[in-house]
């Protein structure tokens, strides 16, 4: 791809983003909506950078929470399917908990998580890895109960033990669903680290919140738009790092030839 | 041929005893219907009959992936234990090994050294002509190609009853000729007890010493014969008389779709 070609391709998505800022900048600047409801993009641009190490330790602060919180939930999620996917009777018995688990919703428990771990980053972590936890386990589970049944039938045939079923064939095979759940999960693990954070307090949930009280919208849009970028970080680290394990042999990453 | 490592349990077949062997599934009913019949060791035995008779459920007992609900199923090795060799109808290959470690498979599986089980799957490998593709991964090869892999992979614990569900069928005519010749060959040089299932009457007059023809399910016997063709099998047999006439036999045998419930 050419420096042209790169531009004409880049020149679609920003083309609104340019239009919708300086529609924005206008609006604001002329009167027609108060600046308390919305920022102009230059006030924001500006406490970006005015408060750029106040925002960057908070970002630090929530992205590490979310890190923690999705390094909990992938493990105990992972474990948590690996135990499903072995017996069709604990699956029947424990899934549809995880299910119910997922649909309440975490701002209703976070004031829980608060009275069990109290005010920081345990509570933090936990609703990060509460909030992240379902996808895993779901895609999980699919995967490894996905396993093609001709290979199942190979490795049965040369008597492999239950060990070797899950290490050598089932886990391997369930990647590529392991890696979806893990995208989804690496998106909810900072929305979870931030709802944490407005409860529990610390990093960018609580500069939203104080910025909210000062009435400082251009602070809350500013610490809103690093949010969003962790969760496009976190994401984009889970891509690459699939790319790198898949990259020679699943569909999903292979390059067309 | 180099089958020097062969020397221990070379020309070993296992022997195979069906007695009164029946299997009903859910949904379809009775597929096998009180099947009697014996393989010798070292037979070349093609299982004919047509599509959903029973002849993969047949396989699948046969290689201990299934259980029978009435009947007696015995395999017994010549010398030493009974080691099955299974090609699937799909090359059935793990997408993440290349060839050679798809062919080391089933010694890993075995608790084998990696070293000691790569060396044993490079023969392999040389005796289906696939050395120079051992890096390739599944995705690289064409269909054949998948196949030999398969084919490799079964012959690797050096099996003496090799159990071919179908293998060829969805290959095109060239490769799987010439894919036929070569397990003949094998078979040839090796002399394990080969179960062979296919619906082609002409793949099957190719490949075997004797031919089953099942019925449609449920499946029993219709006819049990073996076949008058030269032990050597080359493409120049495909098109002598010989040939043609024991293709006419069969087939005059094996039921036709109209006939079919």
């Amino acid at each position: 791809m050419n420096f042209k070609t790169k531009i004409s391709s880049l020149l679609p998505p920003l083309l609104p983003l340019i239009l919708g800022m300086a529609l924005a900048e206008i609006t604001v600047r002329s009167g027609w909506v108060p600046s308390y409801l919305i920022p102009a993009p230059s006030e924001v641009i500006r406490s970006l950078i005015d408060d750029r190490v106040e925002l960057a330790v908070a970002a630090w602060t929530t992205l590490s929470s979310a890190l923690a919180g999705l390094l909990l939930s992938f493990t105990t999620g992972t474990l948590f399917a690996i135990a499903l996917s072995a017996s069709d009777l604990a699956r029947r018995a424990f899934y549809p908990y995880a299910v119910f688990f997922q649909t309440v919703p975490i701002i209703s428990i976070a004031p829980l998580l608060v009275i069990w771990f109290g005010f920081g980053q345990p509570t933090v972590i936990a609703s990060a890895a509460i909030v992240s936890v379902f996808p895993i386990i779901a895609s999980t589970l699919l995967g490894l109960k996905s396993t093609e049944p001709a290979l199942i039938d190979l490795f049965t045939l040369y008597s492999a033990s239950a060990r070797q079923m899950l290490y050598m064939l089932k886990i391997p095979f369930a990647l590529p669903q392991i890696f979806s759940g893990l995208r989804i999960a690496s998106g909810l693990a900072v929305v979870g680290a931030i709802v944490g954070e407005f409860i529990g307090g610390g990093g960018l949930g609580s500069v939203v919140d104080s910025a909210r009280t000062q009435q400082r919208i251009d602070r809350v849009f500013a610490a809103v738009l690093i949010s969003a970028l962790l969760g496009a970080v976190l994401v984009g680290a889970v891509n690459l790092i699939s790319a790198l394990t898949l990259g020679s042999w699943h569909i999903s990453e292979r390059k067309a030839s | 041929m180099n089958s020097s490592s062969y020397s221990d349990q070379s020309k070993s077949g296992a022997a195979v005893r069906c007695e009164g062997i029946s299997r009903a599934f859910a949904g379809t009913g009775l597929v096998l219907d009180r099947l009697t019949f014996q393989i010798e060791p070292g037979e070349f035995v093609a299982l004919l009959g047509p599509s959903g008779s029973g002849k993969s459920s047949l396989l699948r007992l046969t290689a201990g992936l299934d259980r029978a609900d009435a009947g007696r199923l015995v395999i017994e090795a010549e010398q030493g234990t009974v080691s099955r060799g299974f090609v699937f109808q799909e090359a059935t290959l793990i997408p993440w090994r290349n060839v050679l470690r798809n062919t080391t498979l089933p010694l890993e599986l075995q608790g084998w050294e990696m070293e000691r089980a790569k060396a044993r799957a490079q023969e392999e490998l040389w005796r289906v002509r696939l050395m120079e593709f051992a890096a390739l991964y599944p995705h690289e090869l064409s269909g054949g190609m998948k196949m030999r892999t398969s084919v490799a992979r079964a012959l690797i614990t050096h099996p003496n009853l090799l159990l071919l569900d179908e293998p060829f069928a969805a290959l095109d005519e060239p490769t799987r000729h010439a894919l036929q010749q070569q397990l003949r060959e094998i078979w040839a040089a090796l002399g394990m007890t080969v179960l062979f299932v296919t619906h082609s009457i002409s793949e099957a007059v190719f490949l075997a010493n004797r031919i089953i023809v099942l019925s449609p399910r449920p499946a029993r016997i219709l006819l049990d014969s073996s076949i008058q063709l030269t032990e050597t099998r080359t493409a120049a047999l495909r098109t002598s008389f010989a040939y043609v006439e024991e293709v006419r036999r069969i087939a005059t045998v094996v039921p036709t779709p109209e006939q079919e419930t």
